[in-house]
């Protein structure tokens, strides 16, 4: 399926980031829709309201620059210039997704872009972006990984394994935590003894906190990070401060658990990346990228929807890179 | 000819693959100074860049060899205990192995989990006394089961050929055999092809690992009185259904030795398959650990639970005498 993306990561000036917040924002608005009229199976995890982080640090990457990914992922494939409508089209499980319908919104991977995958247990890709990072150095050159894990995930063992792997080994791989306050109704003061960064302080790795609202701000930050792994300095922690607006996954539009405010909702709404961005540039500019990002979007609804859907008999394809064919279930 | 111990074959293995790939590294505990052996010299001849001394961090070792695999790598990782799978199941069935599917073949997996000491090692009680390939099978993990050295040296070469996630699991009642073979002769074994040590015509036994050698022994005990022919299946996925087809094509009677737990083992496997697919002219039989079994510390009872050749005797007198 040879299909021209529509866009190929952040550009890294205002404009360019705010068209890239701008396309995650629209991107999921479409998804949760395509989510409540049954088009896309299994829902979603949003990540309106956390842009900046995806947007802000995928601009301080290159291309060949590899990323691991979570289950609230959209933000960081499509920043990091996989195709939109190859991505929904994976939402909607279709052969002309970027996984051929195979791995759906919590592990949207695109090779081509450096996007290794996303990862729907908790912390487990931290460790694996770490490895990719040690032997794309060992290769030569100086490419980094960059692993993005939540504030629930620092509570994971296997994540402070890496830690100690990439710091004692000197890994290339800048490490962010989206801090968004919650893991699914839990905040960092039920379930975090100390600090993120002091997670890192623990084990030599340099860390700051920043204002993971604003792409900027992200931007600045992570600039510095991966120049800093790039150069074989070794890990850099970015905690990345951030909201996320919506549900934790689109079940919470239905089941509706109550576990924060509509006052703390509002107040974080009150800063919205699209806002900030958007104040940076010019109006006409900003109105400019609206109707062209909708417009890129109504394509990539409109690609996805018209994807076959897989063949049930394929439905082990891919299962060994050797070709292997598995028994099946019923003879 | 020259005598090959089961460890040595291993070690010329990953030395042999070193060699031949320089995208083969070795991740482990202790693998510089090689307190198992199966790494012996690899750290002075290919260095500190290739033989990686992990720290005490199984999980995060096991997923960097995931994200290293996907950026060109070959890892081997060697294990000092078992049961140390247990911690890594995530890292390997729910990473490792689902990656190529989930991404739709854009990816590739190639490491390899070395266990050189799986099983029984004779009283080191509850912890380190597992023999898990079956939970391997099970999920889809490519797992092999080498009994004899030369088995061990070309099973672990395809393993690290290969371009999915492997384990090889070497059991430690094989680990001090020798085989006389010639070192020329070593060769890659491919995963799926089962091996026959003894041909015979009455009942087939099909041995897992280090119970091929107690399954020849029975059959030699046997011989006057019943023909058996000995399968060893040597990589439990993929399976050489075939090749237990064509055997009991010929013996039609079914006993399976395996050093795992009943419920669910790979000898339940075997029995189902058979019993669905293949001849058999009478009821097949399993001779394995009980169920749910932790080897206990004392020698007689960590033996109680292991099987015996004097079962696997019984339990061929059976099935021949209810054939
Ligand atoms: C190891 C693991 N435990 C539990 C879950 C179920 N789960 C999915 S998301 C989530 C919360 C994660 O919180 P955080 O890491 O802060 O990320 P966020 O959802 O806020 O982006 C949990 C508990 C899981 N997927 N993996």
């Amino acid at each position: 399926m040879a299909r021209r993306p529509a866009v190929t990561g952040p550009a890294a000036d205002p404009a360019g980031l705010y068209r890239t917040v701008a396309l995650i924002r629209g991107f999921e608005q479409r998804a949760v829709e395509l989510v409540r009229t049954g088009v896309i199976r299994g829902g979603i995890h949003p990540c309106t309201g956390q842009e900046a982080v995806a947007v802000g640090t995928c601009a301080a990457l290159r291309p060949d620059d590899v990323i691991t990914s979570t289950h609230r992922g959209h933000g960081h494939v499509l920043a990091k210039g996989a195709d939109p409508a190859r991505m929904m089209a994976e939402l909607a499980g279709r052969t002309t997704g970027l996984n051929k319908g195979r791995g759906g919104s919590m592990h949207a991977a695109d090779f081509s872009v450096g996007v290794l995958g996303a990862d729907a247990i908790v912390g487990a890709a931290v460790p694996i972006a770490t490895g990719a990072a040690w032997a794309m150095r060992r290769a030569g050159g100086d490419r980094v990984a960059l692993a993005y894990f939540g504030d629930g995930a620092v509570s994971q063992g296997v994540v402070l394994e890496a830690f100690n792997l990439a710091a004692l080994w000197q890994v290339p791989v800048v490490l962010v935590c989206e801090n968004n306050g919650f893991a699914t109704s839990m905040r960092p003061e039920q379930t975090m003894a100390g600090t993120v960064t002091g997670r890192a302080a623990a084990f030599g790795i340099p860390a700051e906190t920043v204002d993971g609202m604003d792409p900027q701000a992200v931007l600045d930050a992570a600039t510095a990070a991966v120049a800093r792994a790039r150069s074989g300095a070794g890990p850099y922690l970015l905690e990345c401060v951030t909201r996320r607006f919506d549900a934790h996954h689109t079940w919470e539009h239905t089941a509706r658990p109550r576990y924060r405010t509509d006052a703390e909702v509002a107040a974080a709404r009150s800063r919205d990346p699209l806002d900030i961005q958007g104040a940076r540039i010019p109006a006409a500019t900003r109105a400019a990228i609206d109707a062209e990002t909708a417009g890129v979007l109504d394509e990539a609804v409109r690609f996805a929807l018209a994807g076959p859907h897989p063949d049930p008999a394929g439905a082990l394809d891919h299962l060994y890179s050797t070709g292997l064919r598995p028994r099946a279930g019923v003879l | 000819m020259p005598w090959l111990s089961y460890l040595k074959a291993l070690n010329r293995a990953i030395g042999d693959e070193m060699e031949r790939d320089p995208a083969v590294c070795v991740l482990g505990e202790d693998v510089g100074v090689a307190v198992t052996y199966a790494t012996a010299g690899l750290l002075q001849r290919f260095g500190g860049d290739r033989v990686l001394d992990t720290p005490i961090s199984e999980q995060a070792f096991t997923g960097f060899a995931t994200g290293a695999a996907m950026a060109g790598m070959r890892p081997l990782i060697e294990f000092q205990i078992p049961a140390l799978l247990f911690l890594v199941f995530e890292q390997i069935a729910n990473q490792a192995h689902k990656l190529s599917l989930m991404t739709g073949g854009q990816t590739r997996v190639p490491v390899t989990y070395l266990l050189p000491g799986s099983g029984s090692r004779d009283s080191w009680a509850g912890q380190h006394s597992d023999h898990p390939y079956s939970l391997f099978a099970h999920v889809g993990v490519k797992t092999v089961v080498p009994a004899t050295a030369s088995d061990a040296y070309g099973l672990l070469v395809t393993a690290m050929r290969d371009d999915d996630p492997v384990v090889v699991f070497a059991p430690s009642g094989a680990l001090g055999l020798r085989e006389d073979v010639d070192f020329g002769a070593l060769a890659p074994v491919p995963l799926g092809a089962g091996r026959v040590h003894r041909a015979g015509t009455d009942v087939t036994v099909v041995a897992v690992g280090h119970l091929v050698h107690d399954a020849v022994a029975v059959a030699e005990e046997l011989a006057g009185s019943v023909s058996v022919e000995v399968f060893d299946p040597r990589s439990l996925h993929p399976f050489d259904w075939q090749g237990l087809a064509a055997s009991l094509e010929r013996t039609g009677r079914l006993v399976v030795v395996d050093d795992s737990n009943r419920s669910c083992g790979i000898g339940a496997e075997i029995v189902a398959t058979a019993a669905e697919e293949m001849r058999l002219t009478a009821p097949p039989r399993r001779v394995t650990r009980p169920d749910g079994a932790v080897l206990p510390f004392a020698r007689d009872l960590d033996l109680a639970c292991q099987p015996t050749r004097a079962q696997l005797r019984a339990a061929v007198e059976k099935s021949v005498g209810a054939g």
